[in-house]
This record gives C-alpha cells, sequence and structure tokens, in this order.
C-alpha cells in the first residue's frame, strides 16, 4: 500500500493534448504517407487560413500520448519506408510538452515524426527553448511555413511578425535539424516578384532544407468560414494561375531543394 | 496414327520447358515451366503502331455513333447467336492481327433468345428495333428459355421478394455469366486435343448406373464436345485451323480470342471474364523475340490488337438492366499477376504490356483491368501500374495474399468484379443482391414493405413502440433475415437448375475440366446503412416516425453513435457480425449442386436502384437517397481520413464473403502528393497497407471533382473519360444522370 502511494507520486500525470481531428491518409503532410494529428489553438490570423476551426485554444478532442500513439499504430502498413506521423494545427508548438511526449514515445517504436509548424511560438526565452531543443531531439523532420519574407508583410498577413519565426529556422539550420519549407502563394498578398525573389535568397542561407514547396492559395476553406460566422478576408481573391506558381517555383529555386528524396 | 498425332503436337511445342502439362491439360504447369519474370520498369514498352492507331480511331468513330444513335448501332432479330451463327466481321481486315467477331459487323449486337425471349425482345423494341414474328413463335410456342422454366418453378414468395425488389439482379431472364473458361487451353494444345480429353472423360462418367447427376453430366459433355467441334468450325471461318495447338504468339492470342469469342457469341452473361491469360501469351511472345521473329512493336500491337476486340463486346439489354448495371458493361475481366504457390512472382512483360494499351488507345471500361496484387511484386510494376491508376483510373487491386491462400491455387481468376475462381477446376453460379438495408425496415415494420406498403415479409408484428428497443429488434430483424435468405437462396436453387437445362454454357465448360467444384454465390445491398442503422438502435436512442398506416417513414437519433468507416470497433463488429449472420442463415439452406455458399459485398452501379427503391433507413439516409457501393462507409460517415475508411472494409472476414468485399476509392490529385512520384508512392503504399490488412478489394478512382462536373455539362469533350464504379469500369458519359450526381457526390477524399 505505502509501496503504490510512493508510486503514484512519482508518477508524471499525463500530458493531454487537445486534438483537433485526424486525418489517417496524409499524404502531403511530410514524407510518404502519413497519419496526421491536427491539434487545436493558433494564434495567427492569417488571411488565407482555411483551418479556422482550430484558432480556439483549450478546446478540442482530449487525448494522451498514449491514446494518440495507440490510434497512429494501426495505420502502421501504410506508412512504407518513409512515412509515419505529423502533428499539425492549428500551431503545434503551443502543445510542445504533448507533442514531446508523443514525439519520445513513437521515436522509441521506430517511427518517423514530422513536425508541422509556423514557428510563431518560438523563443530563446526558458522555459520554452530548452523544451524545444528537447522536441527537435525526437523529431526528423519539421515542415516550417513562411507566410511572408517581409516583417511589415508578414504582420498584415497574419497579425505578427515573422520574427520568431526566422528566429527558429536560424537555429534549425545551425543545429542540423532538417526541414521543408513551405510558402502559400497568394494573389494579392505573397504574389509578388521581389518579395519571393526575397524569400528565395533567404531560403539559399539555409542550410538544412530538404524541400521547398510553393502551395497555391485555395478556397476550399470559405464554407467554413461561412459556418462560424466570421468574415472572410480574401472575399474575391482567386487562386493563383498555373504560371504564377511555376513562376514562384522557380523564384524560390524548388528545384534545387532534393534533401527529401534521400 | 495416334503417335504421329503426339509427334505433331510436340512440333508446335518445341522452345518450351517440358513438364507434366505434355502429358495431361495443365496450363498451370504451362506456366509454372515457362514464367518469364520481369523486374524493371515500363521503359522497354513500345506505343501504338500505324495500324493500331488507325483500328482505333475506325473504333472510337463508331462508338461516338452508337452513343449518338441511342446506345446501340445495329441489332440482330432472327439469327439466333451461335458459335457458328455468323460468318466473318471485320473492322478493317487488313489492318487487323486479331480478328473475329461476334456478329459480322463491328458493334453489331447478336439475338441471344435462350435466357429469355421476352427479355431479349424488350432490350430490342427499347433500342427502336423490330422483333420477329417467326423467332416470337420459335421461344414462346417451340423453344422453352431460362427464363420460363425459372417462373414455371418459383414460389410466389420468391415472385414477391423480386417484385418489390428485396431480391435484385436474378440471373432469371438472361446468362448468369461468371464462368472463366481456361482459354490458353486452346492455344497450348489445340481443339483436337482438348476433344479427346472430353471424350475421354465422357468415358469415365458413371458405373452404368444412371442417377440425375450422371445423366447430367454425361449430357453436358457431349455438349461441351460439339461446342469445341464449332469452335473449329468458327475459325475456320476466319482462316484459321485451330484444331492444332498455336504456332506463334499471334495465333497463341488468336486461338485465345476464339475461344473468348465462343463463350460470348454464346451466353450473355452479366460477367463475361477473360480470365488469366498473361503468362501463357507471354511465354509465347518470349519465343517469338528469342527466336528473332517477333519486335516490341510487333508484340504490343497483337496485345493492343486483342484488348481492341474485348473493348468491341457487345450484349444488348433491357432498360431495367442497364439501371442496374450501366454504361454496357460485359466484364471482360482481367486478371493479372500475383504470386506463385512456390513464392514467385507473376509480373512479366505482357503484363505491363496490357497496361499500356491503356495509353496507346487510351482509356475505356473492357477489358476490366483487375491486377492481382501483393506487397511482393516488383516495385517497378507496382509504380507503373499506380502511374496508369492516376492517368486513367481504369484498374482494381485485388488481394492475391488473401485470395490464394482461401482458394488453395494460384491459378485462379476474377469473374466480374471481385469473386475469385480456379480457372482449371471452379465455377461459380452467380445470384444477384439480397437488400439488407430493406430487411431492417421489414424488420420495424413487420415484414411490410416500406414504399408499398404491402405485405411481403412475414407478418411477425410491428415495432410500435415511440423508441426503438434494441433486443426487440434484433430478434425480429433475425427472423426477417431468416425468411429473406430462404427466399433468396432458393430462388437461385431454381435459376441454376433452369440455367443449366436451358442455357448451359457449353463453350466455356468445355475449356475446363469436367468434374469442377462450384461456388453457390450471393451477394448483399444495402450493408454499410444496415450497419449503421443497427448502431443508431444500439447507441443512438431511435425515435420512429410512422405515417397514418403506422409505416416508420423516418427516424431520429438522440445520441451520436458509432459509424462504419472510422476503424471503430463498435460499429465495424456489427459488419462483421452482419455478414457473418446472414451468410449462416444462407447456409442453412440446401445449395444446388452440392455448392459451397459464398457472399459478396458488391453493388456495381445498382446502389442507386436499390437506394431508390428502399425507405427512410435509421441512419439518417433518406428515402430514394442512393447507397454507398458496395461495402464503402455511408456517404458522410468517415471522419477521419481514407484510412480509417479502408481499415473498417478490412475488417470484414473474406472467409465469410469470398464472393468478394469491394470498396471504390476516390481522390483528387492534390490529395495524393504535389508530384507525379509523391502521388505513385501513396498510392502503392496505400494499396499494400490495405492489402497487408487484409482488405479484399480496392478500386482507385484520380480526379478533380470539378473534372467531373465538367464532363456532366459537356460530355462530348470527354469521350472516354473512364471511372470505376464498384468493381468494373464505366464510361462516365454512359451513366445515367443520377449515378453520375452519384459518383460526384461520393466521398472525394480530399484535403485543404
Amino acid at each position: 500500500m505505502l509501496e503504490m502511494q510512493e508510486k503514484n507520486t512519482t508518477e508524471q500525470k499525463p500530458v493531454i493534448g487537445y486534438v483537433h481531428s485526424i486525418e489517417t491518409f496524409g499524404s502531403v503532410d511530410g514524407p510518404g504517407v502519413r497519419f496526421v494529428a491536427f491539434l487545436q489553438g493558433c494564434r495567427m490570423r492569417c488571411e488565407f487560413c482555411h483551418n479556422p476551426d482550430t484558432w480556439n485554444i483549450g478546446v478540442g478532442t482530449e487525448m494522451t500520448a498514449d491514446e494518440l500513439l495507440e490510434q497512429a499504430i494501426k495505420y502502421k502498413a501504410f506508412w512504407g519506408k518513409k512515412g509515419g506521423i505529423t502533428v499539425s494545427g492549428g500551431e503545434s508548438l503551443l502543445q510542445i510538452d504533448f507533442i514531446i511526449d508523443l514525439f519520445k514515445k513513437a521515436k522509441a517504436l521506430g517511427i518517423n515524426t514530422c513536425l508541422d509548424t509556423c514557428g510563431q511560438p518560438f523563443t530563446y526565452k526558458e522555459p520554452f527553448f530548452s523544451r524545444f531543443k528537447e522536441l527537435m531531439a525526437y523529431t526528423d523532420v519539421s515542415l516550417v511555413d513562411i507566410k511572408h519574407i517581409d516583417p511589415y508583410e508578414h504582420k498584415k498577413l497574419t497579425g505578427w511578425t515573422n520574427e520568431n519565426i526566422l528566429a527558429m529556422i536560424q537555429y534549425m539550420s545551425d543545429n542540423g535539424h532538417h526541414m521543408w519549407i513551405r510558402h502559400v502563394l497568394v494573389p494579392e498578398r505573397t504574389d509578388y516578384d521581389d518579395y519571393l525573389a526575397q524569400l528565395g535568397a533567404y531560403i539559399k542561407t539555409i542550410k538544412t532544407v530538404d524541400k521547398v514547396e510553393v502551395l497555391p492559395y485555395h478556397t476550399m476553406g470559405v464554407s467554413k468560414y461561412e459556418n462560424l460566422g466570421i468574415n472572410y478576408p480574401l472575399k474575391g481573391i482567386e487562386p493563383p494561375t498555373q504560371e504564377r506558381v511555376q513562376n514562384a517555383e522557380k523564384l524560390l529555386n524548388t528545384k534545387a531543394y532534393t534533401g527529401y528524396k534521400n | 496414327m495416334k503417335q504421329l498425332e503426339k509427334k505433331d503436337i510436340k512440333t508446335y511445342w518445341a522452345g518450351f520447358n517440358s513438364g507434366a502439362w505434355q502429358e495431361e491439360i495443365n496450363v498451370r504447369d504451362f506456366i509454372q515451366q515457362n514464367l518469364h519474370q520481369y523486374d524493371g520498369d515500363e521503359s522497354f514498352l513500345a506505343g501504338p503502331t500505324d495500324a493500331t492507331t488507325q483500328l482505333n480511331n475506325q473504333l472510337l468513330d463508331l462508338k461516338k455513333k452508337e452513343r449518338e444513335a441511342g446506345g446501340v448501332l445495329d441489332a440482330d432479330n432472327n439469327v439466333v447467336s451461335s458459335i457458328t451463327s455468323h460468318g466473318p466481321g471485320y473492322l478493317n481486315k487488313d489492318l487487323e492481327t486479331i480478328v473475329g467477331m461476334q456478329t459480322d459487323a463491328p458493334l453489331k449486337r447478336a439475338f441471344m433468345p435462350y435466357g429469355g425471349i421476352r427479355m431479349a425482345e424488350e432490350a430490342l423494341t427499347s433500342y427502336g428495333f423490330k422483333t420477329d414474328p417467326e423467332m416470337h413463335k420459335i421461344f414462346t410456342e417451340d423453344r422453352k428459355t431460362h427464363n420460363q422454366g425459372v417462373f414455371d418453378a418459383y414460389t410466389p414468395s420468391m415472385r414477391k421478394a423480386r417484385h418489390y425488389k428485396i431480391l435484385t439482379g436474378l440471373p432469371d431472364a438472361y446468362a448468369r455469366g461468371r464462368i472463366i473458361a481456361d482459354f490458353p487451353r486452346i492455344a497450348i494444345y489445340g481443339i483436337d486435343r482438348l476433344m479427346k480429353a472430353k471424350a475421354a472423360d465422357f468415358d469415365l462418367i458413371g458405373d452404368g448406373e444412371m442417377t440425375d447427376d450422371v445423366i447430367r453430366l454425361r449430357e453436358q459433355v457431349n455438349d461441351q464436345y460439339r461446342a469445341l467441334n464449332d469452335m473449329k468450325k468458327m475459325a475456320q471461318a476466319y482462316g484459321f485451323d485451330i484444331s492444332r495447338p498455336a504456332a506463334n504468339a499471334q495465333e497463341a492470342i488468336q486461338w485465345i480470342y476464339f475461344g473468348y469469342l465462343a463463350a460470348v457469341k454464346t451466353q450473355n452473361g452479366a460477367a463475361m471474364s477473360v480470365g488469366r491469360i498473361d503468362t501463357v501469351i507471354d511465354a509465347y511472345i518470349q519465343r517469338d523475340m528469342a527466336a528473332g521473329k517477333l519486335t516490341e512493336a510487333q508484340a504490343q500491337e497483337l496485345v493492343d490488337h486483342f484488348v481492341m476486340k474485348l473493348r468491341m463486346v457487345r450484349f444488348i439489354r433491357t432498360p431495367e438492366y442497364n439501371s442496374l448495371f450501366s454504361g454496357d458493361p460485359i466484364w471482360a475481366t482481367l486478371s493479372m499477376t500475383g504470386i506463385g504457390m512456390d513464392g514467385r512472382h507473376h509480373v512479366t512483360r505482357t503484363a505491363f504490356r496490357f497496361l499500356k494499351t491503356l495509353d496507346n488507345m487510351g482509356a475505356a471500361p473492357e477489358p476490366n483491368i483487375t491486377l492481382l496484387w501483393s506487397d511482393r511484386l516488383p516495385e517497378g510494376f507496382k509504380r507503373y501500374a499506380t502511374e496508369v491508376s492516376i492517368k486513367s483510373s481504369t484498374i482494381q487491386y485485388e488481394n492475391d495474399e488473401l485470395m490464394r491462400n482461401q482458394w488453395g491455387s494460384d491459378y485462379y481468376g476474377i469473374a466480374c468484379c471481385v469473386s475469385a475462381q480456379p480457372i482449371a477446376d471452379g465455377v461459380q453460379f452467380f445470384g444477384a443482391r439480397a437488400n439488407l438495408a430493406k430487411a431492417l425496415l421489414y424488420a420495424i415494420n413487420g415484414g411490410k414493405d416500406e414504399i408499398k406498403e404491402e405485405q411481403v415479409g412475414p407478418a411477425y408484428a410491428p415495432i410500435t413502440s415511440e423508441y426503438i428497443d434494441y433486443d426487440e429488434f434484433m430478434d425480429k430483424f433475425g427472423k426477417q433475415m431468416d425468411w429473406l435468405a430462404d427466399v433468396y437462396v432458393n430462388a437461385l436453387n431454381t435459376i441454376h437448375y433452369m440455367h443449366d437445362k436451358y442455357y448451359y454454357e457449353a463453350a466455356q465448360f468445355a475449356l475446363k475440366d469436367t468434374r469442377l467444384d462450384y461456388t453457390f454465390a450471393t451477394g448483399i445491398s444495402g450493408f454499410s446503412h444496415a450497419v449503421d442503422s443497427i448502431s443508431a438502435i444500439k447507441y443512438g436512442h431511435v425515435k420512429v416516425i410512422r405515417d397514418e398506416k403506422g409505416i416508420a417513414v423516418d427516424f431520429k437519433a438522440d445520441n451520436d453513435y458509432p459509424r462504419y468507416g472510422n476503424n471503430d470497433d463498435r460499429a465495424d463488429d456489427i459488419a462483421k457480425w452482419l455478414i457473418k449472420t446472414f451468410y449462416n442463415k444462407m447456409n442453412t439452406h440446401h445449395l444446388y449442386h452440392g455448392a459451397k455458399l459464398s457472399t459478396s459485398v458488391l453493388t456495381i452501379t445498382s446502389n442507386v436502384v436499390y437506394g431508390k427503391n428502399t425507405g427512410t433507413t435509421p441512419n439518417g439516409r433518406q428515402a430514394g437517397e442512393p447507397f454507398s457501393p458496395g461495402a464503402n462507409p455511408a456517404y458522410g460517415a468517415e471522419k477521419n481520413g481514407a484510412l480509417a475508411s479502408l481499415l473498417s472494409t478490412a475488417k470484414i472476414p473474406y472467409k465469410y464473403a469470398t464472393d468478394g468485399i469491394s470498396n471504390t476509392f476516390g481522390v483528387t490529385p492534390n490529395t495524393l502528393g504535389h508530384d507525379d512520384e509523391d502521388r505513385k508512392d501513396a498510392l502503392v503504399n496505400m494499396v499494400d497497407g490495405y492489402m497487408e490488412n487484409n482488405g479484399m478489394h480496392l478500386n482507385i478512382n484520380v480526379f478533380n471533382k470539378a473534372t467531373l462536373i465538367d464532363a456532366q455539362k459537356h460530355p462530348e469533350e470527354y469521350p472516354t473519360l473512364t471511372v470505376r464504379v464498384s468493381g468494373y469500369c464505366v464510361y462516365f458519359a454512359d451513366l445515367t444522370k443520377e449515378q453520375q450526381d452519384d459518383v460526384i457526390s461520393r466521398t472525394f477524399f480530399e484535403q485543404m
């Protein structure tokens, strides 16, 4: 009895994650076929966000890392050599303790881990920074969104500057953490040659980029805004043309980054 | 004389590895000894020759004219189709390397009254063709048909179940199909050797005591013998002597095709499968190439021309039939690859060549290309197959590991969509579908049909309480299923008895062993809706809304409940229970010919019609709304993405559903990946993973919803847009408007 009590006091309470939804067949969220957990909560308010239903913090389905992992493992047969688990959002880093717990356990089982973040919560301040370093130890690759290369435009587009984001990318570059950089191409917002060229030049300075992807803005999120009664900020803006997408790919030198093929 | 012939036949086998196949009719052993595995990629393949392109354009033009003419270009009304009924017909005699037509002109439909004269005549008149009075007299007064035989024996209960559409698609007015002949026998042995084998078999049937089964088989083998002889005459009309084995690849394909032609000239079965011919054809091509007699371009041309012939097979059907099986399908199902019992894969260059036909001649529904899949197939082939899927959406994938283990053979093929059958010595009796969603409503309504409000099932007391009590419901549902299993199996017993008697498939049976194992196929429709409805009643606290006559017309679930399609055991266990229970109920009955029972969860395009004839179900599906196809989860039930949905389906035990479990998967290209290589990777991993989890069958459609919507508006711009629906392929333009809407609205996995 005594022994048990002792044990209970030393045992850590499992971290609870707030999960927005699960996608069992993620094939565009990191290498190969992936089990994607979309976590709930984000502080950014990107105008082109197609998941406004993930913004609220502290709601969603409560799950422990073990519970989520148990779900994920059922899909192991689909992962092939490259696939695994991706944690996305919302902004995943808002629940960094949960992801550390999840990825640590996933790595122990030999599962490939991928973190999808835009890096906004990143800071060198403690306790976050130590936690981030630990998370990176369990993360095989990160998908990092650069919403805009210009700090002022970034703030206009998302409500925040890109200072933390670029700091995180620099940290990852300096410490050998691999990443895919993704950029959403939005007409009248990000689709300008000079900004794209500037972004392309910036990415060249980052040492650990395995892949660069241009994601054409799409309007499939519009109905969600209607359902949530939120005004849609990009009303009237159409997806970019194929030519503009190719233009952006050229300016970002996407073909030069082939590390993801290894 | 005997010795001379033996020596003679061996000259045709020079260059092949010898084996037991030379001593007995044994195609499998021929393949074992002469398999040329190929582990590379598609880079060796050749494009179309000028002749191929010219012929194909001619065919596409005819197809266009056929569509413009309302679906049928021309039809016989007074020549009863038989193996020898027509003289030769050509598309362009000078260019065709493989010849032979069902009638004397391309796309002209044959008159096939043996299944039922009424259906044959209705088919003619519905397309504006005249019926022939003399034929009418012969097949109503002088010669009984299968249809008349069946209706002479049906009970009132069977007629009712049929009329109220709780049983649908019964083959009681056309051929049952689903019999796969061992066509390569003709190429390897020639007809004379096959006739000799049948004559020898005949002598061993019975010991002189003439019981029913002995009499029947002795008569049937004589029919087979005559059919073989007729095949020789048919080939002769085209200038070929198929009494002897094929001498080269062109002849091998031609001989195989003559066998197939004999089948489709005599039977208008719903499914007229080609079987498994890829490795044998490959051995002949390989032999000719080794001798320097054939180039890759020529080999591809032969395969292209053969496939073109399969694309030209037609039957004339009634509008009612077309509403069930839309787009003029004949299920010339071509099963390829797989893994041998010895562990060798059966991927040959010829499997690549068959896939290449979709590139050389454009996408088309026939033949129904079926890959017997295993994660042990070579990577180069897997990636090419998925590439073809992404481009044309014309391939279905079936679990070779599962089927090989279940059937104990690596020489099996798929009949129709998902029904495996050992080719040398197995036969399947095909049999329609029972609507379990409707049976569930009968349980609630005391056996009264919810649409017509007539007593159809047994008149057990209906459920009268405001909320459905789960135990009371399960008790009543069990009783309705007892009745349905009984009436269903016995209707099929009647059909198969009469089919053997009046419409025996002599040409196809002639190309199989004489002693056969039989499977008695049944099927289930409304599966996902029945499962979700049971789950609703169990977990959702379901309230019934009734009309003035007390028939349940709507339902309201107070609570959320688990749904099939989310890899949630609470719902998926109901799915397993349902299939096992209905199987066991059917299995208590006598089955014709000592056949072994099998069932399928497969609906083809008939999910639309079945849904139309079924009232509102407790899972919230409204009256008249289409069912989900095959074993697919109900529309909108899936919340966790494609793989969760697939794993739910994969739980249905194949042992109880050896007739097949169909899943149709639609996905947009961008969901699969951002580039072609990623897309191929994703599909290969998906199919591998599904099969590793014992998933049985997967149709893959890769489309943007917008493409389909545009194709609905402008069909002329998409003449060859092909979609896979529940086990077969169809030109999108040939679907009815309702079926097109169904395909468009059907779950398309799409990520944002």
